[in-house]
């Protein structure tokens, strides 16, 4: 699997987790700090650039979640 | 038994708080109610003779020999079986009780074989002590009688000889197997003078169900059981208590020694872990610290298919500083990392980890807790608001109902396991989920689990989810203590969410393969059945969904109650001698020492005053991230102290292709292992036994580490890594591990009154110890939890994308054996390989027939990440559909065939759920003849190593 596809996987695996959270806000909230606080500058980077460059792999709170990322890195 | 240098009370310790006085021999003695005649005159100073006695067992009177006189009493009582009562007149020597003992000795003697000079027991033998106590002088039955000197020995174990002419029938080593071990392996078979020790139906002691624990030949007090090190080498001469390496219980040891050779590893009856108790590994596999593959000499090579070449410890630290420094120069300060080993001392760790963070200039540090206790760290932390167990394990003698999930106590953590059978013994209630039958199901004496709840792998969360619904839906909740302990917002949350029909135990039942019913006895069970009490392994945590099982688990416990008293809690099992150790020192790449996150300005602050550089704010790379990273090409260099990815880790042919990818990699070992294959510097490191330091076990207690005999390499583990860190610039002056542990408790609050002071003065400290907790914390979350109030969260089920189709049709889990350690670097270098001499697939005979395999046939297992091949054992153990493998042998590849699925939170593998195809075949796999080659390859450079060094 190349680094991209396991990001993706990684991501939405985050995803699968928040998205119970009946609060949509809250979700996003959640796949975001997650994010923030265990990947790498190098993997945040990747992920952002994936979306970015138009990708729409990510489950819609986890896009959510990189686009705020992509705003405030 | 052990060197003469510790006091056997006879008897155990009363709990009782109530104080009774008697007088013994015309002393005034209190003691506390409940206590024997013989251990009330044993803590006055007085020494009544024994020989069926001993304060690790109940009490037996068999022997007669500590018979006294009490005023007003009739006959002579044995004072082992006699509790005190107040004003208690006890008369223990006079010339009646001399005779009456003397006459019993001549009796034990008359058959028993006068070779004391030549005994492997001479000098440390209760026999002799009790028969030169009561003065016995001739022996006026003669020899010439019906005796049992000609017994035949009894060599099938090949730690431990039973010499059956030496055995006085104390039952000592029954009533230990049943009462310390609870295997009850023994019995006495016969009657009179035919009575005689007897291994299960009379065989040899390999042929019975003995575990080789050696608590039989701990309680022996003669040379009957004897350990053959102590028959080969003589009594040892002195001793030093440390800490076992083996699993998370860190037991505790006297290393007895003769000069710097250990004789043997005897439980330490004052250990506050395993008073006094061990198993097979701690007690007996210690042989692969002298084994002949360890390595003494550092060695480097340019490219892996070099010969290594032996070199100065000052050559092997330059080279490895430099590459690491032009690493750095061409592709960036991040291209370089380490991992630190849950098999290494707190001090060790932390040091690595100091090593990365302040000279290294990045914080791409992790550990091995990666691939199994991770999610504990995430999930628990999360709802309770600290990255640890509850409880401690004596706790789970007060516990009414236990719950093990996902863990296998008797072969994992065995000591523990002893504890918690005799709990069950005494009327436990026991539920066990895990889609295998353990022993603790059906197969452990006098046990039988009250559920199992067979599940089919990879649902965990469904189960646990619908034990809270059942708790929910039936009104079981403790709502007096959700109301004041708990966030009640998120609870309310989370009754919604766990109450909804998709969770109910109908609803997944054809998921789990749970049959509703029981999951809902065993929710009832659980919830009222008084103190409830959660064991776990890592049959939860190495998931797709670890880290929810793990927050769904911390959800039932606060849900009913269960937490912050002694009897109940949430307790992982650790799998290694410092999990939690490791854990807590820092080497998460997120966080520093005591769990507090990298980004946190304040922390950081504090660390940066304390080691004078400034640290990234950013969290590091994980270990399965940094394999990611090299195979893409921006991570190059690699430090690694102890831990063998290249067998442990998951997928392997995609680690071995990033190890391949490396330009540096170090590995600090004590063996060449599957890592070192792969490396360009090799350090040479220590074994438990050649160093100080401390290991933290599952309950947290930090433990000592002693040195009992030099490095054979020269260098303890610290100081491999200090000479690192000072060739890079970055200066580390440290004389003495202590003042690592003093520098850990000036930077983190759980240990800020830590000291090796400390440990030496208490034996062993659970850590939260500071101001608040000046003795260290046995039980967590006793009045509110650490994060203010507890946290529920939601759990939603979501299924692995590992799933079995008509191309893999089998899941296959994976788990462990009692006489085996993680990748058996260690174990399979000592006579353990006597009970498992590989790794074999466990299949149920259902699936065994209807595939054509027999007991013993090769079969090749097939994924989708790869494919090896192991001999069959068809047991019903398995459930039909699941197979079953340990990873012990490195050729065994059962991580050939895991795949890359990781804990969504955390990267934990999910070694427990891979789909595979099952097939009889006739060879090795092609990975295996591969890997045979490679290795081969290795071993010659290794062999032909070329030595320049002096």
């Amino acid at each position: 699997m190349d680094n991209h596809s396991n990001l993706i996987k990684m991501a939405n695996n985050i995803g699968a987790f928040f998205k119970s959270e009946p609060e949509h806000d809250v979700a996003v909230a959640g796949v975001e700090q997650h994010i923030r606080n265990f990947w790498e500058p190098r993997m945040r980077k990747q992920i952002v650039e994936y979306i970015q460059h138009g990708g729409n792999e990510l489950l819609d709170i986890v896009a959510e979640a990189v686009k705020r990322i992509a705003q405030k890195p | 038994m052990s060197l003469n240098n510790e006091i056997d009370y006879g008897t155990p310790a009363s709990a009782s708080a109530e104080q009774v006085s008697l007088e013994i021999d015309g002393h005034k003695v209190t003691v506390n109610a409940g206590t024997s005649v013989m251990r009330a005159a044993a803590e006055a100073g007085i020494s009544i003779p024994k020989l069926c006695a001993t304060d690790r067992l109940d009490p037996f009177g068999s022997c007669r020999m500590c018979l006294v006189q009490i005023e007003g009493a009739r006959g002579y009582p044995a004072s082992c079986t006699t509790p005190v009562a107040a004003g208690m007149k006890v008369t223990t020597q006079n010339e009646k009780l001399a005779k009456l003992r003397k006459g019993i000795a001549e009796l034990y003697i008359s058959d028993h074989p006068l070779d004391c000079l030549t005994c492997s027991a001479n000098g440390n033998c209760e026999l002799q002590d009790t028969v030169g106590a009561v003065g016995l002088r001739e022996v006026r039955y003669g020899f010439e009688g019906e005796n049992h000197l000609q017994a035949e020995k009894d060599e099938s174990n090949p730690y431990f000889s039973f010499d059956p002419s030496k055995c006085i029938v104390c039952s000592r080593c029954v009533r230990a197997c049943e009462e310390v071990q609870g295997t009850f392996a023994l019995t006495i078979d016969g009657r009179g003078f035919e009575s005689k020790v007897s291994p299960g139906q009379n065989q040899p002691f390999m042929e019975s169900e003995c575990v080789s624990c050696g608590a039989c030949v701990q309680a022996c007090p003669t040379a009957t059981l004897m350990e053959k090190a102590v028959i080969d080498h003589g009594q040892p001469e002195h001793s030093t208590i440390t800490t076992c390496a083996y699993c998370g219980v860190g037991c505790s040891f006297k290393a007895e020694m003769k000069g710097e050779q250990l004789v043997r590893m005897v439980p330490d009856k004052n250990g506050q872990a395993n008073h006094g108790h061990s198993c097979v590994k701690g007690r007996f596999a210690f042989g692969y610290a002298t084994h002949k593959d360890r390595i003494t000499k550092p060695m480097v090579r340019d490219k892996i298919t070099d010969p290594w070449r032996e070199v100065s410890w000052e050559e092997a630290i330059e080279t490895a500083a430099s590459r690491l420094q032009a690493i750095q120069a061409k592709y960036g300060k991040d291209a370089v990392g380490g991992i630190t080993s849950s098999r290494c001392t707190n001090e060790e760790t932390y040091l690595v980890q100091k090593l990365i963070r302040a000279g290294f200039g990045n914080n791409n540090v992790d550990t091995c807790a990666r691939v199994c206790h991770s999610p504990t760290g995430y999930g628990l932390k999360t709802t309770f608001g600290e990255s640890s167990g509850t409880q401690t394990f004596d706790s789970v003698l007060q516990s009414d109902v236990i719950l093990v999930i996902g863990a296998n106590p008797t072969d994992g953590h065995p000591v523990f396991g002893s504890l918690m059978k005799r709990r069950l013994r005494q009327g436990a209630k026991l539920i066990v989920v895990d889609p295998r039958e353990i022993d603790l199901v059906r197969n452990s004496p006098h046990i039988r689990a009250d559920y199992h709840l067979k599940l089919r792998p990879g649902t965990n969360v469904a189960v646990v989810t619908a034990l809270a619904h059942v708790i929910v839906t039936e009104g079981l909740v403790d709502e007096a203590f959700v109301n004041e302990r708990c966030d009640v917002e998120s609870f309310a949350k989370w009754r919604s969410f766990v109450a909804k029909p998709e969770n109910s135990p109908e609803a997944v039942a054809e998921l789990t393969g749970v049959p509703a019913d029981l999951l809902r006895g065993a929710a009832r069970l659980y919830a009222t059945g008084g103190n409830g009490a959660i064991y776990y392994g890592l049959g939860v945590t190495e998931h797709s969904q670890g880290s929810t099982t793990v927050i769904g688990i911390a959800n039932l416990a606060m849900a009913t109650g269960n937490i912050g008293r002694e009897g109940v809690g949430v307790n992982p099992l650790r799998g290694q001698n410092n999990v939690q150790g490791s854990c807590d020192m820092g080497s998460f790449p997120h966080e520093f020492v005591g769990y507090r996150h990298v980004s946190d300005g304040a922390t950081r602050a504090q660390f940066e005053a304390e080691w004078g550089v400034s640290l990234a704010s950013e969290p590091g790379l994980r270990i399965p991230n940094m394999f990611a990273a090299a195979i893409e090409g921006s991570f190059k260099g690699l430090y690694v102290q102890g831990e063998d990815i290249a067998q442990s880790d998951p997928d392997i042919n995609h680690v071995h292709h990033a190890l391949r990818e490396l330009e540096c990699l170090i590995v600090q070992d004590i063996f060449l292992n599957e890592t070192a294959k792969f490396a360009h510097v090799f350090l040479p490191g220590s074994s438990f036994l050649e160093k100080n330091g401390t290991f933290t076990n599952a309950e947290r207690r930090i433990s000592p580490v002693r040195k009992v005999m030099k490095p054979l390499a020269g260098k303890e583990d610290w100081e491999v890594t200090q000479d690192l860190s000072n060739a890079l610039g970055y200066p580390m002056n440290y004389a003495h591990p202590s003042e690592i542990m003093d520098e850990i408790a000036r930077l983190t609050p759980q240990f800020a009154g830590v000291s090796y002071a400390k440990i030496d003065e208490m034996g062993s400290i659970q850590w939260p110890c500071n101001a608040e907790h000046p003795d260290g914390t046995p039980i967590m979350h006793a009045d509110q939890f650490v994060r203010g109030k507890g946290r529920f969260l939601l759990t939603e089920y979501v299924p692995t994308t590992e799933r079995t189709n008509s191309k893999y049709p089998l899941i296959l889990t994976t788990g462990r054996i009692l006489s085996q350690y993680n990748v058996g670097a260690q174990t399979r270098r000592t006579e353990n390989v006597a009970w498992h001499q590989e790794d074999r697939l466990e299949i149920h005979p259902h699936d065994a027939e209807v595939l054509g395999i027999a007991d013993g046939d090769w079969c090749g297992v097939k994924s989708r990440s790869g494919e090896t091949v192991l001999r069959a054992l068809v047991t019903d153990r398995m459930q039909p559909g699941v197979v079953y493998t340990t990873f012990h042998f490195p050729h065994s590849g059962a991580n050939v065939i895991t795949t890359d699925n990781s804990d969504w939170a955390t990267n934990c593998p999910e070694y427990k759920v891979t789909a595979v195809h099952v097939a009889k075949v006739a060879q090795p796999s092609e990975w295996q003849k591969e890997y045979q080659a490679f290795s081969d390859d290795q071993q010659s450079l290794l062999d032909n190593r070329i030595v320049t060094a002096g």
